[in-house]
């Protein structure tokens, strides 16, 4: 678990890092308009490739896991619904586990 | 930390409040009276529990993926972000590369640099303080601090938000990451969904925002699943901010900046 550990101590730094950056930086950066565009849609595009990733992959492979597909569409339909962040979660994941409990998924 | 989980929130620091034209006289403004004080602290409060809260998320998820308790407490202390904590957790649930995995964590991170360049004309961070300021800036406080009328509001909102976060969004990684550890594996738990749930509710106000959003997140979506067979997991998911430059390259960018 070394690594795992290394892992999580360069983010913890790397995060924190950033953030000072931001504070100590010139705002002239931000003055390109593409340079803020591109700042703005970064998590956009980064979240959404992490939520497929893990939809539908399985270390290298992609696979279809229906329990887990089942949660994430109930996840869709709460946030239509615009529950909050934790019902979201809680509704997502408790709808995989019932489905792998009843043997249905 | 999230994205602007709450929505009025999200929708008031679009709201004129603070935006740069209006720095050099709310700074002006002085200091905050007490009719006004009540405010930024409520809002910051408030947002601050709702959101913390979801730090049980995080604790459980983390520790499904392999983490354990320690590892996903010291994430939450130390990197008090919560796209970037998920996003670590995810690659090593997936088994791939740390260093794929810190890469995407810290990518994620760099949004955080770019709100405190609009924070610190409002902060006005200086020596030692600045450090202990920093790590309080995150998507929350930057959309509460940045819906204030002037910068005295602007500064209490921060800490107030900052304060609650920090110590709701600790206490409860610690307990769900004690909670799922004890309470079965993690798949019979639905817990392999939180990931990918959490992330999905993290950009929704975005995907709501428009058309180049909604375009950027499919295609990185797209990106990342294409490469997923020929990469080592979490360099797909790097590569999707491709996708992101696509969307800056040939999208304008909007008037109005958003925090």
């Amino acid at each position: 678990m070394t690594g795992t550990w290394e892992a999580v101590l360069v983010t913890a730094a790397g995060c924190y890092l950033l953030k000072l950056t931001g504070l100590t930086v010139p705002r002239s950066v931000l003055d390109n308009p593409r340079v803020r565009r591109f700042a703005e849609l970064v998590p956009v595009a980064l979240l959404a490739a992490l939520t497929a990733v893990q939809a539908f992959g399985a270390g290298q492979a992609l696979s279809i896991d229906p329990a887990r597909l089942a949660g994430l569409g109930v996840a869709v339909v709460a946030l239509l619904l615009r529950a909050p962040f934790l019902v979201v979660i809680v509704v997502a994941a408790g709808t995989a586990a019932g489905l792998r409990a009843l043997g249905v998924a | 930390m999230t994205e602007k989980l709450d929505p009025r929130a999200a929708r008031d620091a679009g709201q004129p409040a603070l935006r740069n034209a209006d720095l050099p006289a709310a700074q002006t403004a002085g200091r905050a009276t007490g009719r006004t004080t009540a405010r930024p602290v409520r809002d910051g409060v408030g947002l601050g529990l709702a959101v913390g809260t979801s730090g049980l998320a995080f604790g459980a998820a983390a520790v499904g993926s392999g983490l354990s308790v320690a590892q996903a407490c010291v994430l939450s202390l130390l990197a008090f972000t919560g796209a970037s904590q998920f996003a670590l957790a995810g690659a090593i649930a997936g088994g791939g590369s740390l260093a794929g995995g810190v890469a995407s964590a810290v990518l994620l991170g760099s949004r955080n640099a770019l709100y405190g360049l609009r924070l610190t004309h409002v902060l006005e961070p200086r020596g030692p303080r600045k450090l202990l300021l920093a790590q309080g800036v995150i998507d929350e406080t930057t959309a509460v601090s940045l819906a204030q009328p002037d910068a005295a509001s602007a500064r209490l909102a921060f800490r107030a938000t900052f304060a609650t976060i920090y110590v709701t969004w600790n206490l409860c990684t610690l307990l769900g990451a004690y909670g799922a550890g004890r309470l079965g594996p993690p798949q019979s738990l639905g817990l392999d969904v939180v990931g990918p749930a959490a992330f999905l509710a993290l950009i929704w106000p975005r995907l709501r925002a428009g058309r180049t959003e909604r375009a950027v997140g499919l295609l990185g979506a797209a990106v990342a699943l294409t490469a997923t067979p020929f990469l080592p997991p979490g360099v797909p998911v790097i590569l999707a901010a491709t996708a992101a430059l696509a969307g800056a390259l040939t999208a304008p960018a909007r008037a109005r900046e958003t925090p």
